[in-house]
């Protein structure tokens, strides 16, 4: 056995950037020291770490975690961050996208995705804007928002990211809020722990373009804890009820959770060797094998 | 050339497409070379099919224009086909037909034959299923084939079904045989008597090919979604269960093409693919493996096009797209399949190419290839071969990291342009990369210096790509009065052009594109005259030539109709180019 160094902060402080150019307030500042805690708290070392992200202000993350990171293209963090997945299915692997990333461009990703379960802890950045571009509405933005997109207000209603997870059979549902860093810690861990795709709705401000509304004080005057207020999060009918608040009462925690086979769980490749991922496998055929398919065309 | 050729013709439902297979396997068993060609509408049911199995002793390398026998399943078969039957070849139809006038079939110089397919299939086999099984009997016998290479496909196929249904089966070809063979004694179309050879042979396509090179390769992951005529490349990896691949149909063709880059990232041999339509929504993510610097292998099947185009017919019309396929610059590597036997290696070649250069690598194939199954000798695809051959370049496995103590830096600058590769989940070396312009360690940047040296490196690779570039395939006498100059998968057609011009025509082939080949110049330097012969409206083929080398060539055949080019049809029209 090996004797392996505790993980600490310290091993995930570097920064491949020079400088973290998120605007002061942030909050992705929150969301990056939550993975962090909570990859410590579980105790799993950078190396052993993926994250994928898509592209916006919150999709630079990957250069301020010092882990194996991939930032991808605008809305395709998802079907990346799987593809790694299948082939290491060993690694922890975390999906990093905004809400009009994740929603909008990469929308049809999103529902595939929660249908096809694999294994990795998706966190969405939900800052209801596009804030990179200067501040477009986006699929979360509200009904009448008004935005250099949207001067009339948006025509649109935003997307209940919590109640389509669920009915897309999503297997574990939750919401953090980025002002709260110790409870998102804490459901980053159960999401990382989940045997399955995992959803965590992540409520923050953006302290440029949603200067007058969706603050952190506006967040904390509504928020409320899902499991101190006696939420089974085994009752999928309960979830979807609570799915529907907004506004005054805002449900953060643990939706849902239940276990179905994930994708990796029903790939015979995988399962032939379950020891050895897929990228750590020799290449060569097996010659008889290979003989024997070949004479299936005769 | 002693030859022969079979056609079926009919609607879609009337099984065309398993009795041409069943033709094709039947001679192929027996010794003979085989060329299949298929022509089938975008429809489940109703429509013209028809398909063509080539039959002789010696190696074929296109369909022919011409049919020897005919099986009209149809009516509308007889007039679709009836201009193209050979003279004195023979129509089979069903006999109680009164859809069909023999006198039609007469003034085309052919012999009507009808015959009692729905009697005897019903009388001695009990279904009517089965005429299909009497009609192709009867063809056989008019060529002269023997009828245990019938027998023999009859058994193996019915085996599962048990002795009744083999036992009906073989009732009812044998006396569709015997019909046959008492019913035109003086056919003028026999086959030339059965090559014994040294090894079996496999019928395969193109498409068929591409998967085992891939397999060969080590590929692990193969990503797609459902278009014509890819799909059955991705359907043929998802049913090798035993065969230690990820195989997966994607929500759509951007999620495909991400997915295999995500599994590549993480070090495995991955593959995607389509056909035009759904190559178009995967090239932002050329871009991406560009400058990401991701191996991956495409694989593009055109059909003719554009938009949906006509999705089950061939066409050669998505050169200058795939050599230009996104946005920025980054190298890309573009190789086009000619045959079947070439589709194996070049496809696990291919992958070699990606993990050399750290690149994109498309492979062009196209329907036509795709659906024509030739026969190649069961040892003619070697995996061993392939094994040897297999080269990741710069990759760093965990146990190539076990041995290192630098700290990694994923965009190192080198002189190559090629920076050492980890697989990433080892400690001594942590990946990280972003789809912005980077630094050696993948953070972003925007600095200008920075910038100019991290494209430089990449496109320095290309260096790498072009001297693994092979040249152009020449065909034919090494000087002639004309030069055919074409690409990928019209190989086969050209050089039986070239053959029966009795040495006034010769061939130079591309099949590497881009980066060009070293010397891919040359042998068109060297031609008295030059005539590009292409299945597209532009001669993009010519255009790119004219990029790459300044030579124009002038004399340009396109074919564009959807349908392949016969050596027939090449003839004709070099005839009209110059008299």
């Amino acid at each position: 056995m090996t004797l392996t160094l505790p993980v600490t902060l310290a091993d995930y402080k570097p920064l491949f950037a020079d400088e973290i150019s998120w605007c002061p307030g942030c909050g992705d500042f929150g969301i990056l020291a939550a993975i962090k805690q909570a990859l410590v708290q579980r105790e799993i070392p950078p190396h052993r770490v993926m994250v994928v992200s898509g592209i916006g202000c919150g999709s630079k993350l990957p250069d301020y975690l010092y882990a194996n990171g991939w930032q991808t293209l605008h809305g395709r963090a998802l079907p990346a961050a799987q593809g790694f997945r299948l082939a290491q299915h060993g690694m922890t692997v975390l999906a990093v996208t905004g809400d009009g990333d994740g929603l909008g461009e990469g929308g049809n990703h999103w529902l595939h995705a929660m249908r096809r379960n694999v294994d990795l802890t998706h966190l969405l950045q939900n800052n209801q804007t596009y804030g990179l571009t200067k501040g477009q509405a986006s699929p979360t933005s509200d009904l009448g928002y008004v935005s250099p997109s949207t001067p009339q207000g948006s025509p649109d209603l935003p997307i209940n990211a919590i109640a389509i997870a669920l009915a897309a059979g999503a297997t574990f549902v939750a919401r953090g809020f980025a002002g709260d860093v110790h409870a998102l810690r804490d459901l980053i861990a159960q999401g990382i722990d989940h045997p399955g795709y995992a959803f965590i709705d992540i409520l923050q401000p953006c302290v440029v373009w949603n200067r007058d509304h969706y603050t952190y004080a506006w967040f904390r005057a509504r928020t409320y804890d899902l499991q101190s207020d006696g939420h089974n999060p085994q009752d999928l009918a309960a979830a979807f009820a609570r799915a529907q608040e907004w506004g005054d009462r805002i449900p953060l925690g643990l939706f849902y959770q239940t276990t179905r086979l994930t994708l990796e769980a029903q790939t015979p490749a995988i399962q032939q060797d379950p020891d050895c991922p897929l990228a750590l496998r020799d290449l060569p055929v097996d010659r008889d094998a290979f003989d024997t398919l070949k004479r299936r065309f005769l | 050339m002693a030859e022969v050729t079979y056609t079926i013709g009919g609607a879609a439902g009337q099984g065309i497409e398993s009795t041409g297979m069943a033709l094709a396997r039947i001679h192929a068993r027996a010794g003979y070379q085989v060329y299949t060609w298929q022509e089938y509408e975008s429809r489940i049911r109703g429509g013209h099919n028809q398909y063509q199995v080539r039959v002789s002793d010696k190696p074929l390398t296109s369909h022919s224009r011409t049919h020897c026998i005919v099986v009209a399943l149809d009516a509308q078969s007889i007039a679709e086909l009836l201009p193209d039957v050979a003279p004195g070849g023979a129509v089979i139809y069903e006999s109680t037909r009164d859809d069909i006038a023999p006198a039609l079939i007469a003034a085309h110089g052919a012999r009507p034959l009808p015959a009692p397919l729905l009697e005897i299939a019903t009388t001695l086999g009990g279904d009517k299923i089965m005429t299909n099984t009497v009609a192709t009997s009867v063809a056989a016998a008019l060529t002269g084939l023997d009828f245990a290479g019938i027998e023999a496909v009859i058994r193996e196929n019915f085996a599962r079904r048990g002795a009744q249904a083999t036992e009906a089966n073989l009732a009812v070809a044998r006396a569709g045989y015997d019909w046959g063979r008492k019913s035109l004694p003086d056919f003028a179309h026999r086959l030339p008597p059965a090559p014994v050879l040294p090894e079996p042979q496999m019928l395969v396509h193109a498409n068929h090919a591409v998967a085992l090179g891939a397999l060969a390769a080590g590929c692990k992951v193969v990503t797609g979604y459902p278009m014509t005529p890819w799909s059955s490349i991705l359907d043929f990896l998802i049913q090798q269960r035993d065969a230690a691949i990820v195989a997966l149909q994607m929500e759509d063709e951007i999620a495909a093409i991400s997915f295999a880059l995500g599994a590549s990232f993480a070090g495995t041999r991955a593959m995607t693919g389509s056909s035009g339509g759904g190559f178009a929504l995967m090239v932002e993510h050329l871009s991406l493996a560009g400058i990401a610097e991701v191996p991956i292998v495409v694989i593009e099947v055109q059909r003719a096009g554009p938009a949906t185009g006509m999705p089950t017919r061939t066409e050669q019309a998505d050169l200058l797209f795939v050599l230009n396929p996104a946005h920025g610059e980054f190298p890309l590597i573009v190789t086009a399949i000619k045959d079947p036997l070439d589709a194996f290696y070049r496809t696990a070649k291919a992958f070699n190419l990606a993990d050399q250069c750290q690149c994109p690598v498309i492979v062009l194939s196209d329907a036509h290839l795709a659906n024509s199954l030739r026969t190649v000798p069961l040892s003619a695809l070697d995996s061993e071969r392939v094994t040897r051959e297999i080269d990741r370049g710069e990759t760093l496995t965990h146990r190539d990291l076990d041995a290192r103590a630098a700290p990694y830096r994923r965009y190192l600058l080198t002189e190559s342009g090629v920076s050492p590769r980890a697989v990433p989940g080892h400690p001594q070396a942590v990946v990280h990369s972003m789809s912005d312009e980077h630094t050696e360690t993948g953070a972003v940047t925007e600095n200008a210096e920075a910038r100019r040296q991290m494209m430089a490196k990449r496109m320095r690779k290309l260096a790498v790509a072009r001297a693994r570039m092979e040249p152009p395939d020449l065909y034919g006498p090494a000087a002639a009065a004309l030069t055919l100059v074409g690409w990928g998968g019209t190989y086969g057609v050209l050089c039986e052009a070239v053959d029966r011009a009795h040495g006034r025509l010769n061939l130079v082939h591309y099949t590497d594109l881009f980066p060009f080949p070293l010397a891919g110049d040359a042998p068109l330097r060297r031609a008295r005259r030059l005539v590009a012969v292409e299945q597209n409206y532009t001669a993009q083929l010519a255009r790119y030539l004219r990029g790459e080398t300044g030579i124009e060539i002038a004399g340009r055949i396109c074919k564009y109709d959807g349908r392949p080019m016969s050596a027939d049809w090449i003839l004709c029209r070099l005839e009209e180019l110059s008299p």
